[in-house]
């Protein structure tokens, strides 16, 4: 697989509303085989973005390159080679799970086998179940399999996991990491920080139609820099300190208690989570004074 | 996969939709039927009443199962995100709107049909008079209100009003327009209106068809209107064409 090109490229992205500027100057890329996740509140953005790579939306401004197309235009090529998971999306009420999916496959040119595709979405229990009979997990992973059924190269999946008990998300997270064992390029907008941890190669914290923060969520984590390390004292108060380096107050508290003759109870050294960084960076200041 | 192809596809599953769907199946196919029978008990006794009422109910029927049946089916694609998500795949949206419309024109075929055989059968009017009238007003009469149909569903809000946006034009229509007597009843200004609109000018035609056997170089001023009437539908059927319900 070339390494060269990017699957998504974006470069100075704008779509604006009439005075609202909904993204304001969006760069990022998205290597082929990657998982990379678009993270923000609602409202940031996330979702014109991705529906601007869809071929949903135009742009207003800025390049846009998909799998080497220019998805403005729409081109078949580019359509037969990626599955899109839309947000919210109806299906006719009266179609069944099986005849779905296998009316979707004669969609595309080089359609995966049926049967295995409701194998592996999870579906493959009820193929004569109406859709509209589905509980809201079944009628998402159909959702997935409809995007998966013409063996896309690149696959959008705006909010996947919506609505999952955590069985079931736990489900969808290793079809999707099977999907990139298949080479598959996804590009994954979710509310759970902890999908994105689990599953994103890099992530992009989106406000306010602005890229805050991308990288790696290790990374991230990391580059905030800070370890916090938790404690119950002598007179046994909780006590929470935040440290760039924790070796000094690590080596002060141990002591201590070796001179006590007493060990530490509860102490525990973390890295900010990428919920924290995520808090973090998207709080109004107006949030963090309630 | 050629267009044409899709296109079969599509139609093939526009149809076993249709038959799935009971309440939709009812309302735009055995109701303007059960007004054929309920209306041909009434006036079984006049046959100058039976002559205007059955093309009316041709007519009728053209409307209901494209117009009706269009106007409110886009509405529910559109706004349950169908459009959407079809948008989103290989397939021409040209082969996705030829399934649709090619089912909405295969109902009102039957319907025609089925109004032919009781003419000749059950209202004693004989087998149609003229092929080629019948043939060239039930083709441009569906042709018009399928386009018509897909161009009103761009102004109707949500699905819920999709009932009251269709029967706010499609009663007061049948209602002027020679569907259940002769246009000669009403008054100047209704006739009027009448002439301007669409429909009773595919009865016309259809009458001729059915009925009358007159020539086709007879209807021209009704196929002139129904051309005007077509060419603007499909105008604003393309022009107002949204897959998503946001922009």
């Amino acid at each position: 697989m070339s390494q060269s090109a990017p699957a998504i490229l974006v470069r100075d992205l704008h779509k604006s509303y009439g005075d609202h500027e909904a993204v304001a100057g969006v760069d990022f890329e998205v290597a082929a085989g990657e998982i990379f996740g678009l993270l923000g509140p609602n409202g940031a953005g996330k979702t014109t973005t991705v529906e601007i790579l869809e071929g949903y939306r135009k742009r207003s401004g800025g390049i846009v390159s998909v799998l080497g197309f220019d998805p403005e235009q729409r081109p078949r090529a580019l359509r037969e080679r990626t599955g899109i998971v839309l947000q919210s999306c109806g299906l006719y009420r009266h179609i069944r799970v099986r005849e779905a999916v296998a009316h979707w496959a004669g969609l595309y040119p080089h359609p995966r086998d049926v049967d295995e595709v409701l194998e592996i979405t999870g579906l493959a229990e009820r193929p004569n179940e109406p859709a509209r009979s589905l509980s809201g997990g079944q009628r998402r992973r159909l959702d997935l399999a409809l995007a998966l059924i013409g063996d896309p190269d690149l696959i959008f999946l705006d909010e996947p996991t919506t609505g999952f008990d955590p069985a079931a998300r736990r489900e969808a997270w290793t079809t999707i990491r099977q999907l990139q064992e298949l080479g598959k390029t996804v590009l994954l907008t979710t509310h759970y920080l902890d999908e994105a941890q689990a599953l994103c190669d890099r992530v992009a914290i989106i406000k306010e139609g602005r890229i805050l923060t991308e990288g790696p969520p290790a990374t991230l984590s990391a580059s905030a820099g800070r370890y916090r390390v938790a404690w119950r004292d002598e007179a046994g108060k909780l006590q929470e300190r935040e440290e760039e380096d924790p070796t000094a107050l690590l080596h002060q508290l141990t002591s201590a208690a070796l001179a006590r003759g007493a060990g530490i109870e509860e102490i525990s050294v973390t890295r900010p989570s990428l919920e924290d960084i995520y808090l973090e960076l998207t709080s109004d200041p107006v949030d963090e004074a309630v | 996969m050629s267009t044409a192809t899709l296109s079969w596809r599509q139609y093939r599953l526009e149809r076993r939709m249709f038959w799935r769907n009971p309440a939709a199946a009812f309302f735009s196919f055995f109701l303007p039927l059960l007004f054929l029978f309920l209306f041909g008990a009434i006036f079984r006794d006049s046959q100058e009443n039976l002559d205007i009422i059955v093309p009316g109910i041709a007519g009728l029927s053209v409307m209901a199962t494209t117009f009706n049946a269009l106007a409110t089916q886009m509405t529910f694609l559109r706004e349950q995100g169908v459009l959407k998500r079809i948008h989103g795949t290989p397939l021409p949206g040209g082969a996705y709107l030829a399934g649709i419309i090619g089912s909405a024109a295969t109902n009102a075929v039957f319907q025609i049909a089925i109004v032919i055989v009781a003419a000749r059968f059950v209202f004693n009017i004989g087998w149609p008079q003229n092929w080629p009238d019948l043939i060239v007003f039930t083709l441009l009469g569906i042709t018009c209100f399928a386009a018509m149909g897909v161009a009103y569903s761009h102004v109707i809000p949500n699905f819920e009003a999709a009932p009251a946006y269709t029967n706010i034009v499609f009663l007061p229509m049948i209602f002027i327009s020679s569907v259940f007597y002769d246009v000669d009843v009403l008054p100047k200004f209704l006739a009027d209106i009448a002439e301007a609109l669409p429909l009773i000018h595919v009865i016309n035609g259809l009458k001729a068809g059915l009925v009358t056997g007159a020539p086709l170089s007879d209807q021209l001023s009704d196929l002139a209107v129904l051309a005007i009437w077509t060419v603007a539908s499909v105008f604003f059927a393309i022009r107002g064409f949204s897959w998503t319900t946001r922009d």
